[in-house]
């Protein structure tokens, strides 16, 4: 057991430390993607290798050798100090990875420099009414005319498409072949006519995710990301990776700090929350279970930086765990609230800017999101313990 | 940066579980539970070097880490294994090694086995039935319920402000007699004293808590094992059964029964192994994260132990199979030395919340 990353990463640790102290003022507050100060504070980060780190110069990024331990300080610090870490979304979290790993040198060079920096906002389309859980039952069909593919069918859950400048896709390309290997992952734009969005309000009270409909949709042939056939290996190239990222431990930390802050301040009938033995308790148990992730999480970094070291049960089941956990944790905080926990928007008696209510809510999007905790079960089963999978039943000839 | 065993360890947890599963069969465990003597079993593990694991090389022993034997517990818990380990070889070495009043000579023998030291901590942590235990002028007067080690040679006794004492277990004026719980791989007595010699050794509170923290991880450790063995159980069992002409481990109703108890249960095994390491290298955050460790094993080894236990249908309900023997294990080591709430309100006060 050696949990100290050695002497250089101390150093590297204060430059972050010193970087957030001096800039933290130029940071934005809240979510907006198309915003001069989020695109100026991405670049700051980009500069500094706080953000995208790893992404080559000559496609825009910092250009560092990957060195996970210096990625975790970073996203460490920025938690710790709840300062914004630079632009998400599904462009930079999910297309650039897929596109240094399977695109063309042609397709790095347009896509991620402006991707990175925000000047081109990605969505995914790949749930359609059909296929959700069973995505690999897709049925948007493409075929090659001429040069072009065209696209029709539809997609649905496609967050932030009103936003978007592209989308990255899965299609059907090859009708005859068996389902995983008839997809294809195209990239398009989204002011390519024949494109209809409509948006879908979620239960959050906001509109964040659409239907998307394809007719006719022209895409040039060369827009596709690896072969003819391949999609469902491109887009599975980091859908783990993703996994990863949904319910970090750092964030429940924080949260549950955030937490006991709350019940120190907060009464009912004057007595402090965390004074009542009921809810005190539940804190404490909510506090083991993140002290557990915490470790498990150290586990699976450490299996990363150790070749031989298994961690691969630990990894799997962060998924259904980070999210199941984040729920109850936010909604452990509007429980000992009582009433005031039911406020929202512009209720005066909000507390943490409604944040409590907010990721109770997204939160369960997200056991739903990215594979659902039930999907998670089967792989867990099939996959880390060795168990059969469901009999398959041949699907209904028409 | 490393998280995990390294080889030597591996190897140490190899070595006891191979003599586990040549020596500690079920059957033994059985011949324990119906009245049989735990001996040879100590005796092995002796000759492996286990009771001199935490003990100071200058008194004999190995000088390893809690996180070594945390490694043996949960090995130990695995095999649902009876013998004094938790006291004889964790948390008697560890206080007397640490106390001012100097027990080299007993330390060397408990590191070989041949002396077995039990603990007697209950009055100090939750007091039942209001029993209590006085010392003065070197004599002790009370009663100490739910000891454990029955056979054990002397006990460790903690009174209600944490004074810790050396009682023999052949003075005098101290008679044990069996407390018949339903675990029936390790057994408690209840001690009772009228003025029998008790040797001081420590009046240092903050000696008492981290022997208890020691104990607790070592009991979080054991669930750990035992909870891993009810899961592999239950999954191998799932595989062999057939009900309605396929193996009950395709109905997805029981797979993610296991699915979940594998979820809630590997986390654990690095929250242990953090605990333990913590309380010899990490000591600012060793204490919270022991009471921490104790509590969540604690739940997460009762949700284990019963779903376990309804993978197997009514086979899982018998004697025969003998999964009782880890559901009651599992139970047991919930209530030693603190039942989760109440360890979880401990964490609470250290955080300065009380
Ligand atoms: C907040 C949010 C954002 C999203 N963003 C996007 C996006 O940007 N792009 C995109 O393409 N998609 C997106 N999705 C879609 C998401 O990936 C799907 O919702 C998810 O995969 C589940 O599919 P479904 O909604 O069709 O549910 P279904 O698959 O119909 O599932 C319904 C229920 O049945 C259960 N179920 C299904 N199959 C099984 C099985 N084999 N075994 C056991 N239980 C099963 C599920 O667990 C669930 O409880 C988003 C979803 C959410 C909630």
């Amino acid at each position: 057991m050696d949990l100290s990353f050695g002497p250089e990463y101390d150093d590297f640790r204060s430059d972050v430390v010193n970087f957030l102290d001096k800039n933290s003022d130029k940071a934005p507050k809240g979510g907006d993607m198309r915003g001069e100060q989020a695109k100026d504070w991405q670049k700051l980060l980009i500069e500094n290798g706080y953000t995208c780190r790893t992404i080559p110069k000559e496609y825009g990024g910092f250009g560092a050798e990957p060195d996970i331990i210096r990625s975790r300080i970073i996203g460490e610090e920025f938690s710790k100090s709840r300062i914004n870490p630079g632009l998400g979304g599904q462009g930079i979290s999910m297309l650039v990875p897929t596109l240094l790993e399977m695109g063309t040198e042609e397709q790095k060079q347009k896509f991620i420099r402006p991707t990175i920096h925000g000047d081109m906002i990605w969505c995914q389309g790949y749930s359609e009414p059909g296929a959700g859980s069973d995505l690999a039952s897709l049925t948007t069909a493409a075929v090659l005319d001429g040069d072009e593919w065209v696209v029709n069918g539809q997609k649905i859950w496609t967050s932030t498409a009103h936003l978007a400048d592209w989308i990255f896709c899965l299609v059907r390309s090859e009708p005859e072949a068996p389902k995983h290997k008839g997809i294809s992952f195209l990239l398009f734009e989204m002011t390519t006519p024949g494109i209809e969005i409509r948006p879908l309000v979620d239960m959050t009270g906001v509109a964040n995710f659409n239907e998307t409909f394809f007719t006719d949709v022209r895409v040039p042939k060369n827009q596709i990301v690896g072969e003819r056939g391949q999609g469902w290996q491109v887009a599975n190239a980091i859908l783990g990776h993703e996994r990863d990222t949904l319910a970090p431990p750092n964030t429940a930390q924080t949260r549950i700090n955030a937490l006991v802050e709350l019940m120190k301040t907060e009464t009912a009938g004057g007595e402090r929350l965390i004074d009542n033995p009921i809810y005190k308790d539940r804190l404490m148990k909510l506090q083991g279970r993140v002290l557990a992730m915490k470790y498990n999480d150290m586990r699976v970094l450490s299996s990363r930086l150790n070749p031989g070291q298994d961690a691969s049960l630990s990894r799997m089941i962060t998924k259904l765990q980070g999210t199941e956990l984040r729920h109850e944790l936010e909604g452990l905080a509007i429980d000992i609230m009582g009433e005031v926990g039911l406020s929202y928007d512009d209720n005066p008696h909000l507390r943490g800017a409604g944040s409590w209510q907010r990721e109770y809510m997204y939160y369960l999007g997200l056991i739903i999101g990215g594979g659902t905790s039930q999907i998670q079960k089967n792989i867990i089963s099939e996959r880390g313990l060795g168990m059969p999978r469901e009999p398959k039943i041949e699907k209904k000839a028409v | 940066m490393r998280f995990g065993l390294s080889e030597e360890q591996t190897l140490l947890k190899d070595n006891v579980n191979r003599f586990l599963e040549d020596n500690v069969p079920l059957d033994k465990v059985r011949e324990y539970a119906d009245g049989g003597s735990d001996s040879t079993i100590w005796q092995g593990l002796s000759d492996l070097g286990i009771p001199a694991l935490l003990t100071p090389e200058e008194f004999g022993g190995v000088g390893l880490k809690p996180l070594d034997a945390a490694i043996v517990a949960e090995s130990l818990g695995q095999h649902i294994a009876p013998g004094p380990f938790l006291g004889s070889a964790v948390m008697a070495p560890f206080a007397l090694s640490n106390s001012p009043e100097g027990f080299g000579e007993l330390l060397s023998k408990i590191a070989t086995g041949e002396h077995r030291v039990g603990i007697a901590f209950g009055e100090a942590i939750a007091r039942r039935n209001q029993a209590s235990v006085h010392v003065k002028d070197g004599k002790v007067d009370g009663t100490s319920l739910f000891a454990f080690d029955a056979e054990a040679d002397s006990y460790l006794v903690a009174d209600q402000n944490k004074n810790m004492f050396l009682v023999s277990a052949d003075d005098d004026g101290i008679s044990r007699s069996n407390l018949t719980t339903v675990d029936r791989t390790r057994r408690t007595v209840e001690l009772t004293y009228s003025s029998a010699s008790a040797k001081p050794v420590s009046t240092d509170s903050n000696l008492f808590d981290r022997t208890l923290d020691l104990g607790r991880v070592m009991l979080a450790a054991d669930t750990l094992g035992a909870a891993q063995s009810m899961l592999d159980q239950a999954v191998e069992y799932a595989k062999q059964r057939e009900q309605f002409n396929r193996p009950i481990a395709s109905f997805q109703a029981v797979k993610h029964m296991c699915a979940e108890m594998a979820a809630s249960l590997e986390p654990c095994r690095a929250m242990v192994w953090f605990a333990a390491h913590a309380l010899s290298d990490v000591p600012e955050e060793a204490r919270l994260t022991a009471c921490h460790t104790k509590a969540h094993l604690a739940e997460v080894g009762q949700f284990v132990s019963r779903t376990a236990t309804e993978v197997h249908g009514g086979m899982g309900f018998t004697d025969l199979l003998g999964l009782h023997y880890w559901f009651k294990r599992i139970g047991a080591n919930r209530q030693w030395l603190g039942a989760p709430e109440f360890v979880r309100s401990e964490a609470a006060i250290l955080q300065g919340v009380d």
